[in-house]
């Protein structure tokens, strides 16, 4: 088990990378606490499976160096980092039992058997495919078959990072939910550092302490699950994360103030001075209707059984709302208002406001 | 009881029409002849089991079916690890891919009586160009048309050379349908290039493999023209395979029934051989 510090990488699949747009890795300065569970979240293409194979040495970087324990593994091959990876499809070597399988990674390092047989039976008891052990690991579920893939990489006990590229790709929906807290349940067993990568918020959130979000080949925020849903750093991030995602309205800031359409609006905080491209972005579940504020009128309403959401238009900008009790109906003109303590400015996509002080 | 729907049947009509008139139709007719006599004039007389008797006792049957099966066993034997051992040398990807699978592909491509021809060229003594550089610049003496152990070298060196192509093609087929991250979780679990080979891609290639060798199996078993050409089952009968000797009876003697005979024998050893190595190589596979 290791700390893991990513140094100044860069990569490129070109060979003559010209400018920052031939990166699909653009710097990238990170440090993964031992034993914590990091999700790597972003869409797809945003570099991060590249990032993944580079820690885990399937790839070389272009540029900057990987540290395990600050000791430099940018040279070393995968067998030789101690790393665990589970792919996207269930990688599973079809002619073995299950048992051969849990114990391929060991009996290649010539563990001796008496030790496999010990560590196969502790890690098939905590996945419960004990009673699987003997069956030829083809005949096996697609969820099943990603269990047996972790369990590969959790059998070696000296294994520094166990890192996961979207595994539940091909796992039916029921089961994405079981594996998922299987996972987790895992992670707090075992204590090993895990890397999750993954396209999709829920995964990202319910499985990490710390997400890390990429876009472009660049990390744009790295926090727990309530800080990006709560205090978003870039758009990017507040749209990305929530579902709906964050609203993003074009602002003008005048005298320290911010303005949508005319309207003076209240933020969190003061305003960091400068200049550029202002926005200001308040999530659906912070904007209700009111008597007076913003107006706008009503386009649609999806009523989602706990609560609705309200989506309108004020002037050509759209704003959705989450709603709970009475419903607008479309067409309906109504006033927004925004909840000041949630309201955020950002300048050319970054946060501009000061948080709010504890009163 | 589990209720079955009859309607089936209907769908698997046309194909039982079609095969019915370009197998069974044709293969009556040879079961038919092998049950009979005949003096010519379109005369038949009821011979019962007698042909196939003669032929199973018959000592020219069994030398053509040992060296018939000499002959497969030996270029399966060649074919197919080396076919395996090239479709792994290939590469995966980038400009080579093209020009190494064209290469591949060309041997196939030749007409079979063009392929005898050409070896029998290639081979002649004193003009062809392997005779030529064999007899008179290495000294070793090397004459098919005399020597029987020259000419079962060169026939199974030209069918090595014919059609180790076809399991190459369909092995490296099998080799690049392998995502790249079985090959990744192996080098992650430390596994050895032969374990990567035993475990990763053996398996992978077994379903194409086991088709490459049913292929390899069934035509060289039923060969006919490219020996025919080169050596004409010579010298003697050393390289007289069961298919030239069934001809010889057949068109040569016009021994129809011992001819029939023959041929249904001949069919019954393929399907039982292909039977059996499809058996033996999908035995563990999952339902």
């Amino acid at each position: 088990m290791a700390k893991i510090t990513l140094d100044k990488l860069r990569h490129s699949y070109t060979a003559d990378p010209k400018g920052p747009q031939d990166y699909a890795i653009k710097e990238i300065n990170l440090d993964w606490q031992d034993g914590g569970a990091y999700a790597l979240l972003g869409p797809s293409g945003c570099g991060k499976s590249t990032l993944l194979n580079i820690i885990s040495g399937l790839l070389q970087p272009s540029e900057g160096r990987i540290l395990f324990d600050g000791n430099d593994v940018s040279a070393l091959p995968p067998d030789r980092r101690n790393i665990a990876q589970v792919f996207q499809f269930p990688v599973i070597y079809d002619t073995m039992t299950v048992y051969d399988n849990l114990a391929f990674p060991l009996r290649n390092r010539g563990v001796d058997e008496a030790k496999v047989n010990a560590r196969v039976t502790e890690i098939a008891e905590m996945l419960e495919v004990t009673d699987m052990l003997r069956v030829r690991a083809a005949n096996l579920s697609p969820d099943n078959k990603q269990k047996i893939s972790m369990g590969r990489g959790l059998v070696r006990d000296d294994v520094n990072v166990i890192m996961f590229d979207e595994p539940l790709t091909v796992i039916d929906p029921h089961l994405k939910w079981k594996l998922r807290s299987k996972l987790k349940e895992l992670h707090q067993k075992v204590g090993v550092t895990m890397i999750y990568v993954t396209h999709d918020q829920t995964e990202a959130l319910t499985f990490a302490d710390q997400v890390v979000v990429m876009q472009d080949g660049e990390v744009v925020q790295i926090g727990t699950p309530v800080d990006l849903f709560e205090r978003p750093a870039h758009t990017f991030v507040g749209h990305f994360i929530g579902s709906p995602g964050m609203n993003v309205l074009p602002a003008e800031v005048k005298e320290g103030a911010a303005y949508f359409s005319g309207q003076r609006i209240a933020l969190e905080g003061a305003i960091i001075p400068g200049a550029g491209l202002h926005q200001i972005g308040v999530r659906p579940e912070f904007v209700s209707l009111a008597a007076t504020g913003v107006p706008a009128t009503v386009r649609k309403v999806m009523d989602l059984g706990r609560h609705a959401v309200v989506e309108a238009l004020a002037g050509d900008t759209r704003i959705n709302a989450v709603v709970e009790g009475t419903l607008p109906g479309p067409g309906e003109a109504v006033h927004l208002s925004f909840r000041p303590d949630q309201t955020r400015l950002y300048r050319d996509g970054w946060i501009a406001s000061e948080k709010e002080r504890a009163a | 009881m589990r209720k079955v729907n009859q309607k089936g049947w209907l769908f698997v009509l046309p194909v039982l029409i079609l095969v019915a008139f370009n197998a069974l139709v044709p293969m009556m007719t040879v079961v038919n002849y092998s049950v009979q006599e005949t003096f010519g004039n379109n005369q038949f007389f009821w011979h019962g089991l007698g042909w196939f008797e003669q032929i199973l006792r018959s000592e020219r049957f069994h030398a053509a079916l040992g060296r018939q099966f000499l002959f497969t066993a030996m270029i399966l034997a060649i074919e197919v690890p080396l076919g395996v051992i090239i479709a792994l040398s290939m590469p995966r990807k980038g400009f080579w891919v093209p020009v190494c699978l064209v290469t591949m592909a060309l041997p196939m491509l030749i007409p079979w009586n063009v392929v005898g021809a050409m070896w029998n060229i290639f081979t002649l003594p004193d003009i062809g160009l392997l005779g030529y550089v064999m007899n008179h610049t290495l000294g070793i003496p090397y004459n098919m048309t005399q020597d029987p152990l020259a000419a079962w070298i060169t026939v199974i060196v030209m069918d090595v050379w014919h059609w180790t192509s076809l399991v190459v093609l369909l092995c490296y087929a099998g080799l690049v349908s392998i995502p790249d991250a079985y090959y990744q979780a192996a080098k992650i679990d430390g596994a050895s290039n032969w374990s990567v080979f035993r475990f990763i891609q053996l398996p992978k290639m077994k379903q194409v493999l086991t088709i490459a060798v049913l292929l390899r199996f069934m035509d060289s078993f039923n060969i006919y023209t490219e020996p025919f050409v080169l050596t004409g089952g010579g010298p003697g009968n050393s390289t007289t395979l069961l298919s030239i000797d069934l001809v010889k009876i057949a068109l040569g003697q016009f021994d129809l029934g011992p001819a029939a005979a023959m041929s249904l024998i001949y069919f019954a050893i393929t399907l039982f051989v292909s039977w059996l190595f499809y058996t033996l190589m999908t035995r563990h596979d999952v339902k």
